[in-house]
């Protein structure tokens, strides 16, 4: 008989929430995490650290601004990295023992070291305290991602970063590149630009923030970074990395003429890759697409009877909420209940300032699909809230089906976006219309009553705007 | 102790209908014979009654589309309601509740109530509350079958059919919550160039037996003209004795009515109708009267027309005539005519060709009487004539004998006489 019902292989958010779901329905499970603490990237140097950080930079930013709100002696306002950083680490850490904490109430056995498939229902994990082999029933990859390289210029870690780099320089760089305009890139280079490192975001698409966003949105999230002092450069392909005794710079192309921007520290934020490393795929005979993801189907099993995979190292948009969504379905199919994960509303966020999120089809998408839509736009300026705090860069989009006035889509750039969004997907998973949205009680004054006036204004009934 | 309320029969062929409008609210003390509810079926509208006194829960909306023998309420049987029960059930107090309710309807529509009954979304409510149209019976297309605005929207538009959801339950308490949208709510169009509402079930049951009149049977009318003249002077001179005699108008109903039986004696073929390859003869003269109501046309049936006088006939025309506009009209009063008479005459109409009403072989259309100039005697001189028009099917009627049969009811009508010895 197996030892385990369940053997997950990574502690990240789709991983521990697929642990813990399967405990919570009484499968016996184990959790297996190569690193030293729980809750792999999103955790440790993805999520969590890059909203720590945020944050605290945020506090300075206000503060620094503090003076039309009484606020006295700004003008000789300083702060300490290392501070902010220790703050960083302290909420990471507390996050990893609630995680443990969590694991443990739900009887998941932890097994440290790396994971690897070796027969057909085993887990060898190796660490270097010696070899363990689990015996299982099933087994869940969720191995995650981790940052794409390019092969012209690789990590050194000094001038070449990561996120993982990105998220724990000591000190602030006076001159900083981020290569790649997405929620990364934008994240970490909001948080070096506010502590005063002169930020350029080189990318090579036209719009920032990927392609789920309408140019509209795009646009109005890219003038209010830039009026932080952040620089865009659009359309431009990065070629190398230049070094001379006067320092480093990025080197990049745009419509064939060479570009050179000076760089302390080069960010590259390109995307992510799915992480395979060390499960031994090939030797199992692990299926993976072309472009290393562990090919799933429509119940997460792989190719491997008995083998599932979710999260980053699977297609689909790589969020720990979709790999918690799937982990969740994963144990909830493997207790004989029934598991689903609607990948139409998973919402996308970047976490800047103002915030900037989605969830479902952007105006573009539903055109491209040849579905006739309504749009109500709301801008912030006309919020209370947004402007009694100080947040009135932005602005609310509901994309409605002109047929039946569904939400297909609802984009926006705004300080809270992050938790407005949420709002969004709750209609659209009940199937909801703008007018369902309008004829729902927001509390007032509160940004959110912008996502009701956007959905008035898809029928031209928004009561606070013109 | 709780006293179910549940639909009542009405009849073999009737198995559910819509609850129109709830005449009492939750609550409500009651008393035994008081009407609770107006109940439309595809055939007739009528009244379902408290069978005990006390106080009333209901369980089912008004608009919802119910089956006999379910249970739509519950009466707490001797308790005491939130409002005082009519201090007796005597007709006025009835009738001020009717038009309590009638006048209350478009500002308290159906949909008013779904609130913790259906979870629907805010734009669904609206919808319903606008259109009567209950989500209920609406496939959704949401999450876990949640009916969204847009299904609503197409299921206005006639996109997708309303159905019954399948329910498991075999027992009549498992309600078949169909539904569907109360009578007379009528959405505009956006533009207000149109509106549109649903056919009540009374509605579509008439378009359906008329469609199938047309194409099931071989119609055609034949066409005479007779002189009312001897009709309205026996009318004048015994008109007012018989008012004082027996409480009621001798109209000329009576007198086609006795017509239409004495011919239909000469000529049977009339009586008759098809059952599948059989023709049946009737030997009986239950003969259908045409009423228009608000709600579209019914035919209830004067039992036993041969044996009646013209006093009997005239009383229960006129008892038909307003029970129906009040929808007050029991089912099997609408059931088994043999001949149907339609009087287009009393809104103006010249001439017709009636449509049969299915499964009877003919039906004789009336019309108004105009002085028109006839040649009598080689002299022309005015007389009211009414156009006569009588609709049959050919299947079972030939020419002659549709023919002879209105010859014959023109002959009784310009010389009355003749019914006494039937000559």
């Amino acid at each position: 008989m197996s030892q385990f019902d369940l053997v997950v292989i990574g502690s990240g958010p789709g991983g521990y929430v697929a642990a813990i779901k399967a405990g919570q329905l009484g499968l016996k499970v184990a959790l297996v995490e190569k690193d030293n603490s729980l809750g792999g990237t999103c955790l440790n140097v993805g999520c969590i650290p890059s909203k720590s950080l945020l944050h605290s930079t945020e506090v300075y930013q206000h503060a620094l601004h503090g003076k039309k709100h009484g606020l006295v002696g700004t003008e000789k306002l300083t702060f300490d990295v290392a501070a902010m950083l220790a703050n960083k680490d302290k909420v990471v850490a507390q996050l990893n023992m609630g995680v443990g904490a969590l694991l443990k109430k739900r009887n998941v056995e932890i097994v440290r070291g790396l994971g690897r498939l070796a027969k057909a229902g085993e887990v060898l994990v190796r660490s270097t305290s010696g070899d363990r082999t689990l015996e299982t029933k099933n087994i869940l990859i969720a191995t995650g991602s981790v940052p794409i390289e390019l092969p012209f210029m690789k990590f050194d870690g000094e001038t070449v970063i990561s996120s993982d780099h990105g998220i724990s320089l000591k000190a602030v760089p006076e001159k900083m590149v981020v290569v790649g305009a997405g929620a990364i890139g934008l994240e970490l280079g909001s948080v070096w630009a506010r502590l005063g490192s002169q930020v350029t975001v080189v990318e090579m698409l036209p719009s920032i923030g990927g392609p789920s966003y309408d140019a509209d949105v795009a646009k109005a999230a890219q003038s209010a970074f830039e009026k932080q002092g952040i620089k865009f450069e659009m359309g431009a392909k990065v070629t190398g990395v230049k070094k001379s005794a006067s320092g480093s710079a990025l080197t990049a192309e745009r419509d064939g003429k060479p570009l050179e921007f000076a760089a302390d520290k080069i960010l590259v934020a390109v995307g992510r890759k799915a992480n395979t490393t060390g499960l031994g795929a090939q030797e199992a005979g692990l299926k993976l697409d072309e472009r290393g993801r562990i090919i799933i189907d429509g119940h997460f099993q792989t190719n491997l009877p008995g083998v599932y995979a979710i999260g980053d190292v699977v297609a689909g948009p790589m969020l720990a909420h979709k790999a918690e969504e799937e982990g969740v379905a994963v144990a909830e199919n493997l207790a004989g209940k029934h598991g689903h994960v609607n990948y139409a509303i998973i919402p996308g966020v970047i976490y800047t300032d103002p915030e900037v999120a989605c969830v479902g089809l952007s105006e573009a998408d539903a055109k491209a699909k040849n579905i006739e839509v309504m749009i109500g736009k709301f801008q912030l300026a006309g919020n209370g809230r947004a402007i009694a705090s100080d947040g009135t860069a932005g602005f609310v989009k509901v994309i409605a089906c002109a047929k039946t006035d569904k939400l297909l889509g609802v984009q926006m750039v705004a300080k809270g976006a992050s938790e407005m969004i949420a709002a969004a997907c709750a209609h659209m998973e009940y199937g909801g219309s703008a007018e369902d949205v309008a004829r729902t009680c927001f509390a007032h004054p509160t940004v959110s009553e912008s996502f009701k006036e956007a959905a008035m204004a898809v029928s031209k009934t928004s009561i606070h705007s013109l | 102790m709780a006293v179910e309320v549940k639909i009542p029969p009405m009849g073999e062929s009737i198995t559910g209908g819509l609850l129109a409008t709830w005449l009492v609210k939750s609550g409500d003390a009651v008393r035994k014979g008081q009407p609770l509810f107006s109940y439309e079926t595809d055939k007739v509208t009528s009244e379902g009654t408290a069978e005990v006194d006390g106080r009333i829960t209901i369980n089912v909306e008004a608009g919802t589309e119910v089956l006999v023998g379910q249970v739509v309420a519950s009466i707490e049987a001797g308790a005491a309601g939130t409002a005082p029960p009519p201090s007796a059930v005597a007709a006025p107090a009835v009738k001020s509740a009717v038009t309590q309710v009638a006048a209350k309807a478009p500002a308290a529509p159906v949909a008013a109530k779904l609130g913790a009954a259906a979870e629907v979304s805010p734009a669904v409510r609206r919808l319903s509350a606008e259109t009567g149209l209950n989500p209920a019976g609406i496939e959704g297309t949401g999450k876990a079958g949640r009916v969204t605005k847009g299904d609503m929207l197409a299921a206005l538009a006639g996109q997708t059919p309303i159905q019954a959801p399948v329910t498991a339950a075999p027992a009549p308490s498992a309600v078949a919550q169909v539904s569907s949208p109360a009578a007379a709510v009528v959405i505009p169009s956006r533009d207000g160039r149109t509106s549109r509402k649903r056919m009540s079930p009374l509605r579509r049951k008439i378009a359906e037996r008329l469609v199938q009149a047309k194409s099931e049977t071989a119609m055609l009318t034949t066409f005479n003209e007779v002189n009312m003249a001897p009709v309205m002077e026996l009318r004048k001179r015994h008109g007012e004795e018989f008012l004082k005699k027996y409480g009621v108008k001798l109209g000329f109903m009576s007198f086609f009515v006795k017509a239409a039986v004495q011919a239909m004696k000469e000529v049977t073929a009339i009586n008759a109708q098809l059952d599948g390859e059989d023709i049946v003869e009737n030997h009986f003269y239950d003969i259908g009267v045409a009423v228009g109501t608000d709600k579209g046309l019914m035919v209830p049936v004067v039992r036993g027309c041969d044996q009646l006088n013209f006093a009997g006939i005239e009383k229960a025309i006129g008892d038909f005539g307003k029970r129906a506009r009040d929808g007050k009209i029991q089912l099997p009063e609408l059931q088994g005519g043999v001949f149907t008479i339609s009087n287009g005459g009393i809104y103006g109409s010249m001439l017709s060709t009636p449509i049969l009403n299915h499964p009877q072989a003919a039906i004789m259309g009336l019309h108004n009487i105009v002085e028109r100039p006839v040649a009598e005697n080689g002299q022309v001189v005015i007389r009211p004539i009414m156009y006569l028009a009588l609709s049959y099917d050919h299947r079972i009627i030939d020419g002659k004998e549709a023919v002879t049969f209105l010859v014959k009811v023109r002959q009784f009508i310009e010389d009355p006489q003749r019914l006494l010895f039937g000559v």
